[in-house]
């Protein structure tokens, strides 16, 4: 007998008796095949609004809570014009990112080394870049979340190695709640979920010292959203 | 000396340590300020904790077909899967992959699991240098402690304590401002993720629907371990288990509002595979370690199983005047708190471990609080129950035998009550002290001296 077949047989074994459910008391016990959720996740979650701009106003409000630098702007060109100046100010000379509908022209205006995480890449590269620049799969306005996974925004470390992590999205990627964010993702990937999926809300954080909130502990010290 | 007799003198060290209760109850105090806020943006509070502790009995209740669910789906995209029936054997399994791998460092994630089963300790022994990477884990790795707290495993320090250390273990300039302290940190871990030949994680959930693993944290230092070291060892216990990936719509904000007051913590990561064809990072090999050491046995005790409900929020932890006074270290065990103490007692011995159902004013405040309705409370009476039925104390059983034939004699009783209270002047100059007979008692509080006159007689003249 394999340790798997020793470890699920004591498991069958002890689920023989069955144990009440929560909320009842100790008194009910229920049949394995009935429903035992009684509701759905949605219905008690945070408010989120009803409208795209209530719905906007939320999310940037939850970032700015969060330390996160939402920019939210009316053309493509505009979110062009921005980058380039956070560059300027920054003093960027090293710019991490990967192939992708936004990525793609607007990296290229920077006149930056780009290094491309979704070909092979050597990391000690990654790690001596000062921006990682990513687009995303969605925006959460409950929670201010960006929505990555390793096959939209570049793999595992591009959102993560840097000390900025900047976001490029368009509006429509602004979506209500966490249910709809893995309603998205089944839509999108349920055939082959990528290996990695994301929720980042805010900046690398720690409050391990006192409890006092301090950015940038391993990850990003900077998260910027740029939307049009 | 017994553990029973260890956590006694602990505790009374704890609780006079007024320093130690100052820093606490100001880490406490502000994380019940977030935490109420978080939950009162909650549509529900109430009815969200139902559904979480349906989701979770459902899982746990389950547990053979998610088990198996899980493991198909995660060996299908190339995932390693071993069993664990122990400690000794996770070890073992472990040490075989990183021997394998002819490793020499070892980038740690928090991982509450791997404390359980003493990880660092063999690693070590086997010649392998290991890093925490989480913050607090780091620092009480530095000071070769446990972690204090499941969620906040630094929490009893202060930030010139941990300067003090930095100094002494790093090398590193003086100074008390917490962010250049983590960014010491920072720097001298950075190298280390690149480095590493192992990255070793724990999981907050493993999902059976699509065979993810689903990791909890602010810090992205998670993120780093599972992106950059070749081969990724993930630990976890079998409760572990979610049946669906959008459950964890409710359990990330739930998590993240009892664990640490925040709506969501920075990173929430689901992981399916170890690198996929196409993909360009990422470890080339992934095992999962999934760890029984007797869960299967908590498993078995329907009344109790509920504690496998568990998420490793901590919030009961945060609320219990036990903790709050004695502190973490006091337990002596990897899981302390209420929910330590319902379940130390399962995972390692009732008779060893059985004190600890009795540190516990039974106030209910972790039942309460507890996101996933475990009940906490009556579960430590269960212990107590179940404790003195499988060894009965024979001073226990002698004064109770005595009691009972007092009482059911009333001259007898009346007599030895008026004997007792002309004695009772005689118990003052020795209160407290080893010669008084009701010491436990005394030594902090006093006796009220016996009434002249029972309910029984002055109910009889009130006729």
């Amino acid at each position: 007998m394999t340790e798997r077949e020793k470890i699920l047989a004591r498991v069958r074994q002890a689920l023989k008796t069955p144990a009440p459910l929560p909320g009842s008391h100790g008194k009910i016990h229920l049949p394995a095949a009935e429903q035992v959720r009684t509701s759905t996740a949605k219905q008690w979650l945070p408010f989120v609004g009803e409208s795209f701009d209530e719905r906007l106003a939320l999310f940037a409000k939850n970032a700015a809570e969060l330390k996160a630098d939402f920019q939210l702007f009316n053309s493509a060109d505009e979110m062009r014009a921005a980058l380039t100046r956070l560059s300027e100010t920054e003093k960027w000379q090293r710019v991490a990112g990967h192939s992708g509908g936004l990525t793609d022209a607007i990296c290229a205006t920077l006149g930056l080394p780009l290094l491309r995480t979704d070909r092979p890449y050597d990391v000690n590269d990654l790690e001596s870049c000062d921006v990682g620049i990513s687009e995303c799969d969605a925006l959460i306005a409950q929670t201010s979340s960006v929505l990555v996974t390793n096959r939209s925004a570049g793999g595992r470390a591009l959102s993560v190695l840097p000390p900025h992590h900047v976001v490029l999205a368009r509006r429509e990627q602004l979506i209500a709640d966490l249910p709809s964010a893995f309603e998205l993702l089944k839509q999108k990937y349920a055939a082959n979920y990528p290996s990695m999926i994301s929720f980042i809300t805010g900046p690398s954080r720690t409050g391990d010292i006192e409890r006092i909130l301090v950015l940038g502990a391993h990850g990003p010290k900077k998260l910027t959203i740029l939307c049009f | 000396m017994t553990f029973v007799s260890q956590f006694l003198k602990q505790a009374r060290v704890m609780t006079s340590d007024l320093r130690h209760r100052r820093i606490i109850r100001t880490a406490l105090g502000n994380y019940e300020i977030v935490r109420d806020k978080r939950k009162a943006a909650f549509q529900n509070w109430q009815s969200a904790r139902q559904l979480a502790a349906e989701t979770k009995w459902e899982a746990v209740n389950h547990l053979d077909q998610y088990l198996e669910e899980l493991v198909a789906k995660l060996e299908a995209r190339g995932t390693k899967v071993h069993w664990a029936s122990n400690s000794a054997q996770a070890r073992e399994i472990i040490l075989q992959i990183v021997t394998e791998k002819k490793a020499r460092s070892v980038i740690k994630s928090k991982t509450m699991t791997s404390e359980e089963i003493h990880l660092n300790d063999a690693l070590e022994h086997a010649g392998l240098n290991v890093v925490e990477s989480d913050l607090g884990e780091f620092i009480v790795q530095l000071r070769h402690e446990t972690p204090y707290h499941i969620v906040f495993p630094s929490m009893h320090l202060t930030r010139d304590e941990i300067s003090e250390l930095f100094q002494r273990e790093l090398g590193s300039a003086a100074t008390n401002d917490p962010e250049e302290l983590t960014m010491i940190a920072r720097d001298a871990l950075r190298k280390k993720y690149i480095t590493a030949d192992i990255g070793i994680t724990g999981a907050n959930f493993a999902i059976a629907e699509t065979g993810m693993i689903s990791i909890t944290e602010n810090e992205g230092n998670a993120r780093l371990t599972a992106a950059l070291p070749k081969t990724v060892i993930s630990l976890l216990g079998i409760e572990k288990i979610l049946p669906k990936l959008d459950d964890l719509a409710l359990f990330l904000p739930m998590l993240a509002t009892m664990g640490a007051g925040q709506a969501l913590t920075a990173y929430n990561t689901m992981y399916g595979g170890p690198r996929q064809p196409g993909e360009t990072d990422g470890p080339e090999e992934w095992h999962v370690v999934l760890l029984d050491n007797h869960r299967t046995e908590l498993l078995a005790d329907a009344e109790q199983r509920d504690a496998l409900q568990c998420i490793r929020c901590g919030a009961c932890l945060n609320v219990c005047p036990i903790f709050r006074n004695v502190g973490g270290h006091a337990y002596g065990t990897t899981y302390s708190g209420p929910i330590g103490s319902v379940i130390t007692p399962h995972l390692r011995g009732l008779h060893d471990w059985k004190h600890l159902s009795n540190a516990s004013s039974l106030c209910g405040a972790c039942t309460e609080t507890c996101p996933v309705k475990i009940d906490l409370h009556h579960h430590l009476l269960q212990n107590r129950r179940n404790a003195a039925q499988e060894k009965p104390s024979a001073s226990e059983q002698t004064t109770y035998k005595l009691f009972a034939f007092a009482a059911n004699r009333p001259k007898l009783w009346n007599f030895g009550r008026k004997v007792a209270r002309l004695f009772q002047p005689l118990q003052k100059p020795v209160k407290g002290t080893a010669l008084d007979p009701a010491k436990a008692w005394t030594q902090t509080r006093d006796l009220p001296p016996l009434a002249k006159e029972s309910f029984k007689d002055w109910w009889k003249k009130r006729k």
